[in-house]
């Protein structure tokens, strides 16, 4: 069970980091306008950016 | 993961995909320029103006307002009166044949607060933006429509939850975002869809589960009125049906006696589905950001003008309340409906990147 143990955080590690900023983001907007809003355009920003650089991404 | 444990997930995640697909898309399709559709509305010209004004012009009372609406629309009861966000002038109106008729038979429009005039809000009422609404919300099938909807959406939600469990051993030997683009299309697709799926999960999942709880207003709404509404109105189980309405005028002051710190949101009137026959329900909001999602009804008797109840707020209607603007994206400005529209247009690709992989192992696996 070990190795596949650290597996885990190695796969999802990353994922993990941008679900929890993209709940973040969603969540920051209801408290508030102005910064709350900047902050939610951070968090769901950064998932947008990813998936859009890796698709248009060549080697 | 042992392989036969793959392939039961493997299992689940191809057949509730599949199923929900072309659903889901349709859903993602319509639901593109719904994001926009103030804007849209706006620039078709459907969307009301009011007439400048001096800025102290004086408002009408509530009663006057009601009594402009019945002189515009002859016959027809009033059912609802709302707030416009955007203008505090706008006060909007929904009437129809009768207060009990359904929400897609009634017709909504604009009166002016000063002067009791009649502006038609034609987004309210058909056009594109209505099109596409009904479209997203039941296909035009009423309550089988939505229900049929909400039922994909749970299949889009296990979809997903099996994607992430699948991502494990498919990634196992990859770094995160890995796209091999030059092995062949399908290993292209996979890791796109693997590494698209995986980034949007969070937002996929509350716009998901957001959009269930939306599907099911109509059972939400029904159960309120079973448990809440049935025990406050319980007195009036006999009462002779309501004859005279008492005027509007004064409802609003009422209702922020006995609900401090709150602002209207808008008032049902006798004998709608959110009201009794016998009251007027004024719905109050909260007054922070977080709670002005939150409403509060006021039962205020129809015929004395009374406060029969400051009605508490069931869990579900708090988690209908708050999944509107969780399924909208409308409470972040517009660089919030981009970025919604952004991640609506990459749900788009994992699914069609789907059905793909899909195809194309299909056509391997036969001889």
């Amino acid at each position: 069970m070990r190795p596949r143990q650290s597996n885990f955080w190695k796969v999802f590690g990353v994922p993990l980091a941008i679900g929890l900023l993209s709940a973040g983001g969603l969540f920051a907007a209801l408290l508030g306008d102005g910064v709350w809003d900047s902050l939610s355009w951070l968090g769901l920003g950064i998932p947008a950016v990813v998936g859009v650089w890796g698709l248009v991404r060549r080697p | 993961m042992k392989s036969t444990t793959i392939r039961r997930w493997s299992f689940i995640h191809t057949w509730t995909s599949l199923i929900c697909t072309v659903f889901l898309l349709m859903l993602a399709l319509t639901g593109l320029p719904l994001i926009f559709h103030h804007e849209i509305d706006h620039l078709l010209g459907n969307e009301p103006e009011l007439k400048q004004m001096p800025a102290d012009t004086p408002q009408l009372n509530l009663e006057q307002l009601v009594a402009k609406a019945q002189a515009h629309r002859p016959g027809e009861a009033m059912q609802y009166l709302a707030w416009d966000e955007d203008d505090k002038n706008g006060v909007i109106a929904i009437m129809a044949a009768t207060a009990g008729t359904e929400p897609n038979s009634s017709h909504t429009f604009m009166l002016d607060a000063r002067t009791g005039d009649s502006v038609e809000m034609p987004s309210a009422n058909g056009g594109l933006t209505m099109f596409l609404l009904r479209l997203h919300v039941d296909m035009f099938a009423g309550l089988p429509g939505k229900l049929l909807l909400a039922f994909m959406g749970v299949l889009f939600v296990v979809a997903i939850i099996s994607g992430t469990v699948l991502y494990l051993p498919f990634m196992r030997r990859l770094k995160f975002a890995t796209v091999r683009q030059d092995k062949s299309t399908r290993l292209r697709w996979l890791d796109l869809h693997n590494l698209i799926g995986v980034v949007t999960l969070t937002w996929a999942l509350v716009v998901g589960v957001t959009g269930v709880i939306s599907a099911c207003a109509d059972l939400i709404i029904a159960a309120w009125r079973n448990d809440s509404l049935t025990a406050m109105i319980e007195p009036y189980k006999n009462a002779p049906p309501l004859t005279l309405r008492a005027p509007a005028t004064d409802l609003l002051k009422i209702a922020e006696q006995v609900a401090p710190g709150m602002t209207p949101d808008f008032i049902a009137f006798p004998g709608t589905r959110f009201s009794s026959e016998h009251h007027y329900a004024v719905f109050m909001k909260g007054s922070t950001h977080l709670t002005s999602h939150l409403l509060t009804p006021v039962l205020i008797d129809a015929s004395d003008l009374s406060v029969t109840a400051v009605a508490g707020r069931p869990w579900y209607m708090d988690a209908m309340g708050m999944s509107q603007p969780l399924h909208f994206g409308d409470y972040g400005g517009m660089p919030m409906k981009i970025l919604w529209a952004v991640l609506d247009v990459l749900t788009i690709i994992v699914l069609g990147s789907g059905v793909y992989l899909w195809l194309v192992r299909r056509k391997a696996a036969k001889p």
